[in-house]
């Protein structure tokens, strides 16, 4: 599985009500959606970083770069650059 | 900026019912909140103006005047009469920040009810919490959070009626309606319930360090101290453009996003996304914002955020901002200062007091990292340990308030024993810890219990651990706070498992998420220490105190009583 594939079935299986069939694609907003709020994108950045056995320092897990699978992706793979 | 004149005289010539005359209150007439917030703004000539500017998620903005309040607050109130719903009972609202929020908040007021408002995030165990320990009757809510209501729904058996104000077409279950107040037939004219200034109005739940979370119960007259409150210190006047940042979920957001602006028939902005500074900021230079009252989160995410945002949007129509929740730092004024012109003004109150208390007001010289004064009427002091207001400037005590101010809760729902021991020696005891200046300025100190201030919400310690050892591999747990540079603490748990399991990363982002969708994401651990055990005292209770030392690196104090050396 790709790696956009992996966050959109983690996000879907983690932040949404079990029957929820909202729409996730890789530029729904995350954040200012509510979908995840600030609170809980740390169990999202430690998804990422125990996955793809990164570290994501604080400064850069900001909300707008959590806002859409593409900005996850596009951070991850600063610290990742071989992941797919 | 207004200049809020001599502190000192204002202090000596207060009286509360300087409220009630502004408001246009006569004893022995009703003061039912749901009307001063609506009606009483359309008789008074405000029914064209706006009340609410409400954008949502995906960018949708819906505007809502007075008269439109008026009306939807009263099909509320009407559907509640409906279905049989008696003045009194309790009804939950469990929804993001949609209009239907404040329609039905209003309304359930107007119709003699006790509000209760449930935060959007809360997990299913916290909402059951709550729900049974109000005996909640009836709760309005979306497609969205239903599914969370219908998992607890029959262990709920007081819950009568679960109304869905965007469940057009959907299939319903046993109890469930479908009603939106914008659809249903207009109701010009409600007969709203007489309440009485001491008829109970909002119950709001706030944490404690031990047991379930306690509903502060508030009255219909907490409105004199939320009106004067926002006039005096939030500044409001007729023509701003009003933003709380603060969810109804929460005190602030009922007290300050509801009812203080609109008893002052002040418009505001609602902004149903979360925070994302852009967002923010944009959202003051669309609405042309005028006074903006947040939170150190926030205040602290946006400094960290930087300069260069800001001086890309017009932020120019702000003239008065304010912060409240959890102690803000000296920085963040200064900050503020520099990069906005103007400073934020520190409040500070709590879900018990039901409005600011101690605060700095328009035009005071500020300190920066000082909560300021306390509001006239409102005698606050720091005690000694035997309760006793302490003289010494400088010297740091328990904040107490002498009772009774009106918005004052007046009980715990179902704790009485609780409630009473709140007060000693003819004063409210806060649970903070502060200091006083020579110059009468409060300095907060810290927390004088386990309770964790999680960005401005209270977190107990036992809720989050209750939590964990419904985990299927945690034999025993402590939470306890974590200083964090931007949420002022975060939860920290020390975890001993049962035999079997080991510590991995897996285990513990599982551990994260189970507490996350149990409780709510502000009491989801945000780190994880695995130990072999806890250190207990000999009578076997978990020392958290000694785990909070480790954290915080504060004196460890005495450990006679620890079970392992």
């Amino acid at each position: 599985m790709g790696m956009k594939e992996l966050i959109i079935d983690y996000v879907k299986d983690e932040y949404l009500e079990e029957g929820d069939e909202t729409e996730i694609n890789e530029g729904t907003p995350l954040i200012s959606s509510g979908i995840v709020d600030s609170f809980s994108m740390v169990s999202l950045k430690m998804f990422l970083e125990k996955t793809y056995n990164i570290s994501i320092p604080d400064e850069r897990a900001t909300t707008e770069a959590f806002d859409s699978v593409n900005g996850i992706i596009s951070l991850v793979k600063e610290f990742a650059p071989g992941a797919e | 900026m207004s200049d809020f004149g001599s502190y000192e005289e204002k202090y000596r010539e207060f009286d509360w019912s300087i409220a009630g005359a502004e408001l246009g209150y006569s004893e022995g007439t009703p003061l039912n909140i749901g009307c001063y917030c609506a009606d009483r703004n359309c008789e008074r000539g405000l029914g064209d103006a706006l009340a609410l500017i409400w954008e949502s998620n995906s960018g949708e903005i819906r505007k809502y005047t007075f008269s439109e309040l008026k009306l939807h607050s009263n099909a509320c109130a009407a559907r509640l009469a409906e279905l049989g719903v008696a003045p009194g009972e309790r009804v939950c609202i469990f929804m993001d920040r949609i209009p239907d929020l404040y329609f039905s908040f209003l309304g359930i007021l107007k119709s003699g009810a006790v509000a209760v408002p449930l935060f959007s995030a809360f997990g299913e165990d916290a909402l059951r919490t709550r729900m049974e320990d109000s005996g909640a009757t009836a709760i309005f809510t979306t497609r969205k959070h239903l599914r969370k209501v219908r998992r607890i729904r029959e262990k709920l058996p007081l819950l009568k009626h679960v109304i869905i104000v965007d469940g057009e077409g959907m299939a319903l279950e046993e109890r469930e309606s479908v009603f939106s107040a914008e659809k249903a037939p207009t109701v010009e004219s409600y007969s709203a319930f007489p309440a009485e200034p001491e008829t109970p109005s909002v119950l709001h739940y706030t944490s404690g360090t031990t047991g379930k979370p306690k509903g502060a119960l508030h009255v219909h007259s907490s409105l004199y101290a939320q009106y004067l409150t926002a006039k005096w210190v939030l500044d409001l006047k007729p023509g701003d453009v009003y933003w709380c940042t603060a969810d109804p979920g929460w005190v602030t957001g009922t007290s300050y996003g509801i009812i203080g602006p609109w008893s002052l028939g002040v418009t505001q902005v609602v902004l149903e996304a979360g925070f994302i500074p852009e967002r923010w900021y944009g959202t003051i230079e669309k609405f042309g914002v005028t006074v903006w009252y947040s939170a150190p989160t926030a205040i602290r995410l946006l400094m960290r955020e930087g300069e260069a945002t800001v001086k890309r949007f017009d932020l120019s129509s702000l003239r008065h901002i304010c912060s409240v929740g959890e102690p803000l730092n000296p920085e963040a004024v200064i900050w503020s200062q520099e990069v906005y012109g103007l400073p934020f003004h520190d409040t500070w109150w709590q879900t018990e007091t039901g409005s600011i208390m101690i605060t700095n007001f328009p035009g005071m010289k500020i300190k920066p990292g000082s909560m300021g004064k306390p509001f006239p009427g409102v005698e606050a002091t720091v005690l000694d340990a035997d309760y006793e207001p302490i003289a010494e400037a400088g010297k740091p005590g328990s904040l107490a308030l002498k009772p009774p101010w009106p918005s004052m809760f007046r009980a715990y729902w179902n704790s009485p024993e609780t409630y009473s021991a709140k007060f000693k020696n003819g004063w409210y005891i806060t649970g903070d810890r502060a200091h006083i200046d020579s110059d009468g300025y409060f300095w907060f100190v810290g927390r004088e219990d386990d309770v964790i201030n999680a960005a401005g919400h209270l977190v107990s310690p036992f809720e989050v651990e209750s939590a964990l050892l419904e985990h299927e591999a945690i034999a025993e747990s402590a939470a306890v706070g974590k200083p964090d540079p931007v949420n002022m603490e975060v939860v920290k748990a020390f975890i001993a498992l049962k035999p079997g399991y080991k510590p991995s990363p897996d285990l513990e982002l599982s551990i994260m998420n189970f507490v996350r969708k149990h409780l709510s994401p502000l009491a989801m651990p945000q780190e994880i220490e695995f130990v072999k055990s806890l250190p207990k005292t000999r009578s076997g209770k978990i020392m958290r105190r000694l785990l909070r030392a480790q954290e915080t690196g504060e004196e460890i104090g005495d450990v006679s009583t620890l079970e392992d050396d």
